[in-house]
């Protein structure tokens, strides 16, 4: 806020009154700064040169996502893509008809199965991957040396920036019918197990492979927060003979609240989505029953056959039920009194 | 990131008050830590040493090896001398530093476009950037608008549509807002321009951060996948993770120039050497980077 002012009186706009010291209510300050602000023009050509930078940023992102947003329109369409020279002019020359695809979706047995999937893997991997980060975490933290903890966090965040294609590779390697473990199996005269591609076990096989890539990186951000926890609490529990357990439980964890909480928003937020690439690639080897979730069902129900606006609208459907899971999710956080993902600052 | 203890330089001991670990409990613990690094560790070691064995240790170990008896590169002499995999790396180098260059100058501008509060229209550009965190458009609009701009098989349909990414723009702007704002204020009194300012002030101070944002649009364009699957058609424009699929879970063999039939090195080693070159950018560039993760992503994280 002093900032404001310094360039205000830079600018030459030395109107803003000088105000008493003691606090004014928030609403009366928020109103006399806006009667101390200069003239648009002023702030204009003060601050074009801002606006000017976002430009092209802004400009990218209404073509690449604003207008696909608009476009969404084609749900409520029969989409013909030979219906006109252009995207646009097919656009305006298909048949309207309403609600038709999302009757269709909604009797579609196979947009149940996928929407079904998707939930189980959310819950499923609620359960058994999202904690893994904080234990890992609050494991690492406890490794006194320095060097030692470094290169575990250098080992486990790397598969994060590995592609999905890498990461099932590593997996077919390893796990798959020629991969290491079969073949060490088979020497000592063990069958071996379908790993790979065997729709019973897929859930813990793609939670598996989660944990592999994201389990790692997951952690930093509950390591900052560990960080910020104020060491001081644990002596003096230490001292009122709280022991290893105990401090775990009435500093360490309540510390990381409010990022558990950000964190679980976001997922259940995200409920509908359990990533793409890694079911796409898999898809084939393991059959649709086990691995078709909402965002493979809305690809080959869409470009892979030609059907635009039924694709559309399965996309559409996930993602107005996103949108309302994300803002309720937020709206509860509120409510049980954490900060919450949008707060208006 | 380290841990407030003793603060005394040398090695890092436990405070007073903490009871000794016990045996079991210390056992457990570098066992699960041992795990989880080994878990990362030995699919990379062993397809490595695959890629470099000979097509005798090969057969001896039934596929992939585990122990290297001898360094044998004839299959990474292969793949780089010509054909699909030496294209499709070429391919998806030429993406990632195009598409990282523009990227990144894109989102550093928008960032400090966006770091002064009290701005003219400040409020309104942030908010027509943050809602795309809430909407999200959809696979098939944004199919039709890529190929509608007739950008269907141009190595730009790899780029434009990822080229913002919002959560950068965030981290980045978080930063320069904790650049003190004094010491811009006396450059532009002084008359620099905004642009100046960014080049000449700011930027040298946020190295940390831009290194680490350059790193995530890095990755981002060289582990491409999906956008070259639905946009691009010629075999000759595929970028290194089609062609790693292709190979792998499809099981198909790459053109090589020059190297047919009974002169190739064995398929095993052919293979885990296209995977290694595709980690080896990454593993290569990761640890500078990695120590300005805290101080880049967390607090742009926790202040966004």
């Amino acid at each position: 806020m002093s900032t404001s002012e310094i360039t205000t009186v830079a600018a030459g706009s030395g109107e803003e009154p000088a105000r008493p010291a003691a606090g004014p209510p928030r609403a009366a300050r928020r109103k006399s700064r806006r009667r101390g602000r200069m003239p648009l023009r002023a702030r204009l050509r003060r601050d074009w040169p801002l606006l000017l930078m976002t430009l092209p940023a802004g400009l990218l992102l209404l073509v690449f996502h604003y207008l696909p947003t608009i476009g969404n329109v084609v749900a409520f369409q029969d989409y013909n893509p030979y219906a006109g020279d252009s995207a646009l002019e097919a656009l305006l020359y298909s048949n309207w008809i309403g609600f038709g695809n999302f009757k269709t979706l909604f009797g579609d047995p196979a947009f149940w199965g996928a929407l079904e999937n998707t939930l189980t893997i959310t819950a499923f991997q609620l359960v058994f991957f999202f904690p893994l980060p904080i234990a890992l975490a609050i494991l690492v933290n406890s490794v006194l040396s320095g060097k030692v903890r470094s290169f575990i966090q250098t080992v486990v965040y790397l598969p994060h920036f590995f592609s999905w294609v890498l990461v099932i590779t590593f997996f077919v390697q390893m796990l798959g019918g020629a991969g290491l473990l079969s073949q060490e199996l088979r020497q000592a005269g063990v069958t071996p197990p379908n790993i790979m591609s065997n729709p019973d076990t897929f859930i813990v096989l793609v939670t598996a492979e989660a944990v592999w890539k994201d389990a790692g990186w997951g952690m930093i951000v509950f390591l900052a927060a560990l960080s910020t926890i104020d060491p001081n609490l644990y002596e003096s529990a230490a001292v009122d003979g709280a022991g290893r357990w105990r401090r775990t439980w009435h500093i360490t964890l309540p510390g990381l609240r409010p990022v558990i909480v950000l964190l679980l928003i976001l997922r259940l937020g995200d409920a509908l989505s359990v990533g793409f690439e890694q079911y796409l690639l898999q898809r084939d080897a393991v059959g649709r029953g086990a691995a078709e979730v909402l965002d493979t069902f809305v690809y080959h129900q869409s470009i892979a056959t030609g059907n635009y606006g039924f694709g559309a609208a399965a996309g559409l459907f996930k993602a107005a039920v996103g949108l309302v899971l994300i803002l309720a999710a937020n709206r509860f956080a509120h409510m049980i009194g954490e900060r919450g993902l949008i707060s208006r600052s | 990131m380290s841990v407030n203890i003793a603060s005394k330089p040398g090695r890092p001991r436990r405070a007073p008050w903490e009871e000794k670990p016990t045996p079991a409990g210390q056992f457990l613990k570098v066992l699960a830590l041992a795990v989880v690094v080994l878990a990362v560790l030995i699919p990379m070691w062993s397809v490595l040493v695959t890629s470099l064995a000979s097509r005798q240790t090969i057969n001896e170990a039934g596929g992939m090896v585990f122990i290297p008896k001898e360094i044998d590169t004839a299959a990474y002499e292969t793949i780089l001398a010509g054909g699909t995999v030496t294209r499709a790396l070429w391919v998806t180098t030429l993406v990632t530093v195009a598409g990282t260059a523009v990227s990144l100058t894109l989102t550093v501008l928008a960032a400090y476009g966006l770091s002064r509060p009290g701005s003219l229209g400040h409020r309104t550009v942030l908010f027509y950037f943050l809602l795309t965190f809430l909407i999200y458009p959809g696979l098939v609009p944004s199919y039709l608008v890529v190929t509608g701009m007739g950008l269907k098989d141009s190595l730009w349909s790899l780029v434009l549509p990822t080229a913002i990414s919002v959560f950068n723009l965030v981290v980045i702007r978080a930063f320069f807002q904790n650049i003190p704002q004094e010491l811009l204020d006396s450059a532009r009194i002084d008359g620099a321009g905004e642009f100046r300012i960014l080049l000449r002030l700011v930027l040298p101070l946020s190295k940390a951060v831009v290194a680490v944002v350059g790193l995530f649009y890095a990755v981002g364009y060289w582990n491409t996948w999906f956008n070259a699957l639905l946009y691009i058609d010629s075999n000759d424009k595929f970028p290194i993770q089609r062609i790693l699929q292709s190979m792998i879970l499809l099981g198909q063999s790459p053109q090589f120039t020059g190297a047919t039939g009974a002169t190739l090195p064995p398929t095993e080693s052919i293979k885990m050497a296209v995977v290694v070159v595709t980690v080896a950018p990454i593993v290569v560039v990761y640890p500078f980077v990695q120590r300005h993760f805290i101080k880049g992503v967390i607090l742009g994280a926790i202040k966004g």
